[in-house]
């Protein structure tokens, strides 16, 4: 194609045109991007350096160890172990689901495990994935050795709680476990550590009431990470405080011994120092093992620990409040003493029973005791006694009495649900049931029946204050660390200390007199004589048509409509060390269910090992010696409950 | 004016002409890509094997091909034109029907010793065709409706193909690059006026009917425009990657964090960092001064261009030379403007420093036709 050179210097006049226009349009946007380049880096630039920083740095809290719990002796009750858990990281393992299914020919992996890390390898998140938990050294040697097929799989190693005295003290330490949603709920504001994956708290128990102190405070470590959150280095650090170890007034192998004299019995007993308050043993039997709570119980485990009747879970000694029976006629005699109403030297005439207002009170023997003094009516515990000298001082005052001893009255100790009982009045009874007091009231109560309800823990404090006449108050917690608790001094309680002692003589005679409701229990070591007092508890109204039939034997009954059996004691009688309280659920009559394992836990407090069989009734020694014989105890540097003599 | 008239003795012949290749221009592509080996040795935490490595050996090859272009005469390529754009187009198609299939990714042929995409060797045929086209069509004809229609269709050819792909930014460069060369062949303004006119009608009318019964879009379509014009609308998806590319050329400063310093990039929290985010790295570590400095390379680089054709009296040379720093113009800017989160994310590389084969063998051929203008022009 031919064109004019005028016509082609046209043309490239225009084109020269176009292209410098181009030029300026070029050069307009290029300063639109050098604007933006100044405002982003120098304008926002602090802006963004710190963004950068925030995305680099990742600040890691160290969780502290958790204090241990310990006995007064330094016997390990709560201790932390190293836990071996193997985690698959999703940056260095290219497809997890299949690291998964190798990880699980090398390991044995458990199918809920392997379920649940399956549905977790299958989510989009940059944190690892836990496969297993709580593995043996040998699993983890064995990824070691398979290491390069295993990409992205990775041994942690942290530390978990583990009670060495499983069942013994299931019920008094507790447990921790896993930081729930209501946990973080009622707290204020919660420590960030409660946040960390794998952290666990107390639940129930010591762990948990004095989490405060067990759990310290965490270090932190400043770390930088990459996008996926995998740690590149450390940055700097600062350590924690690790938890602080707590010494509680509990010795391990009385506990040991009182737990396993109560077997599989529905049962509790509590074991405590008159003088300081000190609890000795607080054992609720059946029992539990609480490693199976910090592991993740099973559903059959659960399951089986719920539908037991014997209610293992419960903690009878301090959550549990039974009617005390014949254990309250001591109160009831102490209100009549210092009311003024009776004298020690008082004595009723007991005919079988007592007619009051047109209604006979019976009295357990039918036949009546003849008459009784003070002495003789707590010996023998006879009913009609207290029936008539409760309606002499009234409710009102024998109420105010038991609180005096701490009943009606929560202790405060750090464990879980710690019952308040029922001291009934007057007013309590117009304000819980809006109806007057009755005079049939004040009878059931004066034989510790009707509403009067008490957990075993307020009786042992009752059977000490009664011993001391102080006001001494239970301890459970020894030492915080480096730090004993102070000892309160206990208050007087203000009562004649003549009436106190007449009281006593009645609870010694019916160790140590031959008539005594719990003579076959007594210790016949003259340095470790006991005084007590049996009880036994209706938990049924006993119907008109029953009674036509005549008496029927608790043995006769379903296992759930037998009495409580119950006793509280002390000893020795001269200067009292320790105090006792028994509760056999169901267990039939207090002398013959709960007065014998009374003794052997308070032997077994003032013994260093065994309780000595001097102590115990010639003609009983070769049954006793049996017993021992067939008493798993756990040995004294801890481990599996083992037969002495097997 | 036809080859023929090209007064042939003038023109250097031999080694000689690697005296007139503007010299200028290959020192400051070399600066360019040498940047790009810079921040990918960086990138790689100090490593040169990973991509720095190849980078340069393929800077290398397209070295060679440059001076293989350069020292052939302009006017063989200008009559390639034709064969460049059918041939580009063929493979366009071949992609489309076969690449899903037979070589595994789209977009992607398989040469057997390299793959290309011939989405990019396109934008080099386009320019050179409608170069050739400018330089065929008298010039009192450029603005008639029927000499304005045949180069549209021949750019929105391929623009259609490529979209089909799908691949926004090289389709919607495309389009750019054509319509540029369009300009600079002197195509009335009135065409671009009224295309801008009814392109802004379109999308105002797209947007203005939005919840209403007329709307042209399903809602979920008119959601996905939403996210892609501003991305922090999804801040766990292209948000996420535009807000760290952001921090990442924030936090450069002034100065930079230093060489290898990079948080961003070196702790991953960067997208791409090695390809279409390598920007942002040079951001971070070398700050406003790194690059400010890289624009400034780049604004040389077009300045050479311009002045070369602008000192060109062949039509087809100068339209040509236009084209080629037209689309080395769209690659920067659209880059940078995206990872400072001014356009949209469209997966534009970083010209000569982007690492990847197909985009620098692309430039490598398209600054050889430069050269061969260069070294060819009438003097």
């Amino acid at each position: 194609m031919r064109r004019s050179s005028r016509d082609s210097e046209d043309a490239a006049r225009a084109v020269n045109r176009r292209a410098l226009l181009l030029g300026g349009a070029v050069l307009a946007l290029s300063a639109v991007m050098g604007a933006r380049m100044r405002y982003l880096q120098v304008d926002r630039a602090e802006e963004y350096r710190l963004l950068a920083e925030d995305n680099r740095v990742s600040i890691r809290l160290i969780p502290p160890a958790r204090g241990r719990i310990l006995d007064p002796n330094g016997k390990l009750i709560a201790d932390n172990e190293q836990n071996y858990r193997v985690v698959i990281s999703r940056e260095d393992a290219p497809d997890p689901v299949d690291v998964l299914h190798r990880l699980g020919r090398v390991i044995p992996i458990s199918e809920a495990d392997f379920a649940a890390a399956l549905a977790e390898a299958g989510k989009r998140s940059p944190q690892p994935i836990l496969v297993a938990d709580r593995l043996p050294w040998e699993d983890v040697s064995r990824i070691a050795l398979n290491a390069p097929a295993l990409p992205g799989v990775l041994p942690e190693v942290g530390l978990s709680r583990v009670y060495p005295r499983d069942t013994d003290f299931a019920h008094v330490v507790g447990y921790v476990g896993a930081v729930s949603d209501r946990d973080l709920q009622e707290l204020e504001e919660p420590d960030p550590l409660l946040r960390t994956p794998q952290f666990q708290i107390g639940k129930i128990g010591v762990e948990r009431w004095m989490e405060d102190a067990l759990r310290g405070s965490a270090g932190h470590r400043r770390v930088e990470v990459n996008v996926t959150g995998r740690v590149m280095r450390d940055l700097d650090r600062k350590e924690g405080t690790p938890g602080r170890d707590l010494r509680l007034t509990i010795d391990a192998d009385v506990q040991n011994y009182v737990q396993t004299r109560l077997g599989n019995d529905s049962a509790a007993c509590v074991v405590m120092n008159v003088n300081t308050g000190d609890l000795k043993a607080v054992c609720s039997a059946p029992s539990f093992d609480p490693n199976l709570f910090v592991r993740g119980i099973s559903h059959t485990d659960y399951n089986a620990l719920m539908e037991n009747d014997h209610r293992p879970l419960a903690d009878k000694s301090v959550q549990g409040a039974y009617p005390p029976g014949s254990t309250f006629k001591m109160m009831t005699a102490m209100a009549a003493l210092s009311a003024g109403v009776v004298n020690p030297a008082h004595s009723v005439r007991c005919s079988g029973y007592l007619e009051i207002g047109g209604r006979r009170f019976h009295c357990w023997k039918r036949a009546g005791h003849g008459t009784v003094s003070l002495e003789r009516a707590l010996t023998e515990s006879c009913d009609v006694y207290f029936y008539d000298v409760a309606m002499k001082v009234g409710i009102d005052r024998i109420a105010e009495v038991g609180r005096r001893f701490g009943l009606g009255a929560r202790h405060d100790l750090p464990m879980s649900a710690i019952a308040e009982g029922i001291m009934p009045d007057k007013a309590w009874k117009l304000a819980r049931h809006k109806a007057e007091w009755r005079i049939g009231d004040t009878v059931n109560a004066a034989i510790g029946q009707g509403y009067v309800l008490t957990s075993p823990l307020q009786l042992a404090v009752m059977a000490a204050r009664l011993a001391t006449g102080k006001a001494v108050v239970p301890r459970l917690v020894h030492a915080i660390g480096d730090e004993e608790q102070p000892v309160a001094p206990a208050a007087d309680l203000g009562f004649d200390p003549a009436h106190l002692a007449a009281v006593r003589e009645g609870m010694s005679s019916v160790m140590n007199s031959g008539r005594g409701t719990a003579h076959a229990s007594r210790i016949v070591d003259e340095t470790m004589l006991m005084a007590g007092k049996t009880g036994t508890s209706q938990v049924r109204n006993i119907t008109t048509a029953e009674r036509a039939r005549g008496v029927i034997s608790n043995d006769q009954l379903p296992w759930e409509s037998r009495d409580h059996a119950l006793f509280v004691g002390f000893a020795p009688v001269d200067a009292p060390r320790y105090a006792v309280s028994v509760v056999v659920e169901h267990g039939g009559g207090g002398s013959l269910a709960a007065a014998p394992i009374a003794r052997d836990a308070i032997l077994r407090a003032m013994s260093d090992g065994l309780p000595p069989l001097s102590a115990y009734p010639a003609s009983q020694r070769p049954r006793i010696e049996t017993q021992h014989e067939e008493m798993p105890l756990r040995p004294p540097e801890g481990g599996p409950p083992v037969l002495i003599r097997a | 004016m036809s080859f023929l008239e090209y007064r042939v003795k003038t023109a250097p012949a031999g080694l000689s002409k690697f005296l007139y290749v503007n010299w200028a221009l290959v020192v400051l592509v070399a600066a360019v890509a040498s940047v790009g080996f810079l921040m990918l040795y960086s990138i790689a935490g100090g490593r040169l094997e990973v991509w720095a490595e190849p980078q340069m050996k393929r800077f290398a090859a397209g070295m060679v091909m440059m001076f293989a272009i350069a020292v052939v005469p302009i006017w063989f390529w200008r009559n390639m034109a034709g064969v460049a754009y059918i041939g580009t187009f063929v493979l366009l198609v071949a992609v489309e029907l076969f690449g899903r299939v037979g070589m595994g990714a789209q977009r992607w042929i398989d040469l057997g010793f390299m793959q290309v995409q011939p989405s990019e060797l396109m934008k080099l045929a386009l320019v050179m065709l409608l170069a050739a086209y400018y330089d065929w069509l008298d010039i009192r004809k450029t603005s008639r409706p029927l000499w304005v229609l045949v180069p549209v269709l021949l750019i929105l050819a391929p623009v259609v193909l490529v979209l089909l792909q799908p691949n926004l930014g090289t389709s919607i460069m495309l389009l750019l690059t054509g319509a540029t060369v369009m300009f600079a062949a002197g195509v009335s303004v009135w065409y671009f006026i009224v295309v801008a006119a009814l392109g802004g009608a379109a999308v105002a009318g797209v947007f203005f009917t939005r919840d209403t019964p007329w709307q042209f879009l399903h809602d979920y379509q008119y959601k996905r425009i939403d996210t892609f014009l501003d991305p922090s609308a999804d801040p766990l998806g292209a948000g996420y990657n535009i807000l760290q590319a952001k921090i990442a050329f924030g936090s450069g400063g002034w100065t930079g964090r230093g060489f290898m310093q990079g948080t961003q990039s070196r702790l991953n929290f960067l997208p791409e960092k090695h390809t279409d985010f390598i920007g942002t790295t040079l951001a971070e570590e070398f700050g406003f001064l790194g690059i400010f400095s890289l624009l400034l390379l780049y604004l040389l680089i077009l300045g050479f261009c311009l002045v070369s054709a602008m000192q060109n009296r062949d039509r087809f040379s100068s339209l040509v030379i236009i084209g080629i720093a037209a689309t080395f113009f769209f690659f920067f800017a659209v880059n940078l403007l995206m990872v400072m989160g001014l356009a949209p994310v469209v997966g534009v590389p970083l010209p000569l420093v982007s690492y990847g084969g197909s985009s620098m063998l692309m430039l490598m051929l398209a600054f050889g036709i430069v050269q061969s203008a260069h070294v060819h022009k009438l003097r």
